[in-house]
C-alpha cells in the first residue's frame, strides 16, 4: 500500500467533470512534479486532493485511511497546501507563521503554547525567513512571500505537502532557492512532496516522478525521462521541442524551437 | 518570542476598561442634578431613600447598563461581520438588519399595536423585522449549504432598500401622530424603562461575546480568506454560518430595544484595529468594551447638551465618530492598513 493512493478519482464544479479517471500512487517521502497545459486540470486535482473540492467519485486514501473519514484539523494536520494566490493581509510574517499551529489547537486553546513558538521558531530558521518576522505580509516580495507560505505549511508539520506552482512571477535565482528548499525538506525531513509546475525543465531536474495532466485526464506518469520526451510535450502542448539529457544531472532538458528555425530547418530538408 | 505580546494585549485591555469606567462615573454625574462623583458611592451605599439615589439607581445606571449591552454587541456584530466578509467597510446595518427592524416598528406603529398590546410590541416588532430580513438574506445566499458571502452583501444592501422604500410608504400614508414615533424611534434612544428588556439586552449582549470567543480562531484564520481557512483545519461552512447568526441575533437585539444607532458598528472595530491590530483575540474584547463606553458617553451628551430636551444619541455617535475616525485615519492610518 502507497502513502498517497488515490482511485478512480473524479472531481470538477457543478455539473461538468474537469477531471475525471485520475489513478496515482505516491510512495512516502518522494518528490512528484503535476504538469501540463494551462486548463488540464492540474490545479482541480489539488483541490480534490485537499478536500476544497467534492469528488464525485473515487476515492482518496491518505496513510492507508480514507480521507473522507478525517476531521478538518486532522486533514490540516497530514497536508499542507501552498496555493498560488498568497493574500497579504495586514498581518505580520511570525503571526502568519504561527496560524500554522491551528491545527493543533483545541477549540478552547487561547494562547499558543510553548511547543507551537518552538516549532514556528524551527522552520522559519529552516527556511531563513527569521529575519523578517516582524515584516507585514505586504511588505514583502513575491518570492520572501513564497517562502513564508511554505514556512506555515511546514509549521503544520504534514506528512503532505502540496504546492501550487512556487515558481511562478519569479526570476531564476528565486526559483531555484524555492525549489532547493523544497528538495531539502524532502530529502531531510522525508516530506512527501506534490507540486504543480509549468517549468518542464524544472520539473524534470527536481522530481522523482512526474505525472503529465491533459484534459482533465492523467496522459503520463512516472520517471521524468519516461514523461518529458518529445512526442509526449508534442501531443499534450501542441509545440514542437527538442530533448535531450542535461549534461551535469543527466535528467532530460527541453528546447524550445523558434517557428523560424524550424522552417529553414524544414526548408533545408 | 511573542509572549510580550500578550503584555501589550494586557495593557490595551487595562485602557480599555478604564475608559469605560470612565465613561459610567461620567455618565453617572451628569444629568439634570449634577452630582459629583466623590459623592456617587456615598450616595449608592448609603443614601437610599434620597432623590440622588433614585436619580442613579433608577435612572441613570439601567441605562449606562443598555449603553454598554448596546454599545458592546454593535461593536461584536460589526467585527465579526468585518471578519466574515473580510470587508472593512461591513456594518450590522448593511445587511439590511436595521432596514427590516425598521419596517417592523413603522408596521406596528402604524396598525396601532402599540395602543392594544403595549409598548413592548415596538421592541417585538423590531426584533421580528430584523429576524425576517435576516432569514430571507441567509436564504436567498445560500446555495447548496454554502453561504456565498460578497452574494449575501449585496443582497442585504438590496433588502435594505426594499424595507426603507416601504417604510417611506407607511410614513408618507399614515397619520402625523404615527409618523412622529415612527420617525422618534428610527432615530434611536436609549431611553427604555422597561428593566427586564434591559436585562435581556445585557445577557444577549455578554453572551454574544462570549459565544463569539469560542470561533476565535475561524475569526482569525478566516484574515487569510475562506479557502486556506479551510486548509488549516476550520470548517468555514458550518462557523460562517454561526457566525453570522451570532452577529444578527446581536444586532437584532440592539435595533429591538435602542433603535437604529448608526456608525459604532463601523467605527469603533476600525479604530481598535488600528489601534491593536486585527488579532481577533484583543480585538472582539476591545471593541466589545470600547463600543459601550463610546455609546454611554455619546448617549450622556446627547441628554445633557441642550436639557431638558435630548438629542437622538445618532447625531453624536455620528458626528463624535465620524470626525475622530477621519482624523485618526488620516494620523494613524498611514501606518496600519484596515484589514
Amino acid at each position: 500500500m502507497k502513502f498517497l493512493e488515490i482511485e478512480n478519482m473524479s472531481c470538477g464544479y457543478e455539473k461538468k467533470f474537469l477531471v475525471s479517471d485520475i489513478d496515482i500512487s505516491i510512495s512516502k517521502g518522494s518528490f512528484v512534479g503535476i504538469i501540463g497545459p494551462n486548463g488540464s486540470g492540474k490545479t482541480t486535482l489539488f483541490k480534490g486532493i485537499s478536500g476544497d473540492l467534492k469528488l464525485k467519485s473515487g476515492k482518496i486514501s491518505l496513510g492507508n485511511k480514507n480521507l473522507k473519514l478525517f476531521s478538518h484539523k486532522e486533514r490540516a494536520r497530514n497536508l499542507a497546501v501552498v496555493t498560488q494566490d498568497i493574500e497579504s493581509p495586514d498581518i505580520t510574517v511570525e503571526d502568519y507563521v504561527l496560524m500554522g499551529r491551528l491545527p493543533y489547537h483545541t477549540g478552547f486553546q487561547f494562547f499558543e503554547n510553548e511547543e507551537d513558538l518552538e516549532i514556528a521558531e524551527k522552520y522559519m530558521k529552516l527556511t531563513a525567513v527569521t529575519n523578517m518576522r516582524d515584516k507585514f505580509l505586504s511588505q514583502l516580495s513575491g518570492g520572501e512571500r513564497q517562502m513564508v507560505a511554505i514556512t506555515k505549511a511546514l509549521v503544520q508539520e504534514p506528512e503532505l505537502l502540496l504546492l501550487d506552482e512556487p515558481t511562478s512571477h519569479l526570476d531564476i535565482a528565486l526559483q531555484i532557492q524555492i525549489l532547493n528548499l523544497v528538495q531539502q525538506l524532502n530529502d531531510e525531513l522525508g516530506l512527501t512532496v506534490m507540486m504543480i509546475i509549468h517549468d518542464l525543465n524544472l520539473a524534470g531536474e527536481y522530481c522523482d516522478e512526474l505525472i503529465l495532466m491533459n484534459k482533465g485526464k492523467i496522459k503520463e506518469k512516472g520517471l521524468p525521462e519516461y514523461v518529458l520526451t518529445y512526442s509526449n510535450i508534442e501531443e499534450v502542448y501542441g509545440t514542437v521541442v527538442f530533448t535531450q539529457p542535461n549534461p551535469l544531472s543527466g535528467r532530460p532538458a527541453i528546447f524550445l524551437v523558434s517557428k523560424r528555425i524550424l522552417n529553414s530547418i524544414s526548408k533545408e530538408r | 518570542m511573542s509572549y510580550s505580546r500578550y503584555i501589550k494585549w494586557g495593557l490595551w485591555l487595562t485602557l480599555f476598561i478604564l475608559v469605560v469606567i470612565a465613561a459610567v462615573l461620567y455618565s453617572l454625574s451628569r444629568g439634570e442634578i449634577d452630582i459629583p462623583l466623590s459623592k456617587i458611592a456615598g450616595i449608592l451605599i448609603e443614601g437610599k431613600g434620597s432623590i440622588e439615589y433614585t436619580v442613579l439607581s433608577e435612572i441613570r445606571l439601567p441605562r449606562i447598563i443598555l449603553g454598554l449591552s448596546v454599545g458592546g454587541a454593535l461593536s461584536l456584530a460589526g467585527v465579526i461581520l468585518q471578519g466574515i466578509y473580510r470587508n472593512p467597510l461591513v456594518e450590522p446595518y448593511t445587511l439590511g438588519i436595521s432596514g427590516g427592524a425598521a419596517l417592523g416598528v413603522a408596521f406596528a406603529i402604524v396598525a396601532g399595536l402599540s395602543y392594544t398590546i403595549g409598548s413592548v410590541i415596538l421592541p417585538a416588532a423590531g426584533f421580528i423585522g430584523a429576524l425576517a430580513t435576516v432569514v430571507s438574506v441567509y436564504m436567498l445566499s445560500v446555495r447548496k449549504g454554502k453561504i456565498h458571502t460578497q452574494n449575501m452583501l449585496l443582497i442585504g444592501v438590496m433588502i435594505s432598500f426594499i424595507a426603507s422604500s416601504a417604510m417611506m410608504f407607511l410614513m408618507a400614508t399614515t397619520t402625523n401622530e404615527n409618523l412622529h414615533n415612527i420617525v422618534f424611534w428610527v432615530m434611536g434612544s436609549l431611553d427604555e424603562a422597561n428593566e427586564n428588556l434591559i436585562r435581556i439586552a445585557a445577557i444577549i449582549s455578554v453572551c454574544g461575546l462570549l459565544v463569539s470567543y469560542l470561533f476565535i480562531h475561524t475569526l482569525n484564520a478566516l484574515r487569510l480568506g475562506e479557502e486556506k481557512a479551510r486548509h488549516l483545519g476550520i470548517n468555514t461552512d458550518i462557523s460562517i454560518k454561526l457566525l453570522f447568526i451570532i452577529a444578527s441575533m446581536l444586532t437584532g437585539m440592539c435595533v429591538s430595544v435602542a433603535g437604529v444607532i448608526g456608525f459604532v458598528g463601523l467605527i469603533i472595530p476600525q479604530f481598535i484595529r488600528i489601534i491593536v491590530g486585527s488579532d481577533f483575540r484583543i480585538l472582539l474584547i476591545s471593541s466589545f468594551l470600547t463600543g459601550g463606553g463610546f455609546i454611554v458617553f455619546c448617549d450622556t451628551l446627547a441628554r445633557t447638551l441642550i436639557a431638558p430636551n435630548e438629542l437622538p444619541i445618532g447625531v453624536i455617535t455620528g458626528v463624535i465618530g465620524g470626525i475622530s475616525f477621519i482624523f485618526i485615519l488620516i494620523n494613524l492610518g498611514k501606518r496600519s492598513k484596515l484589514i
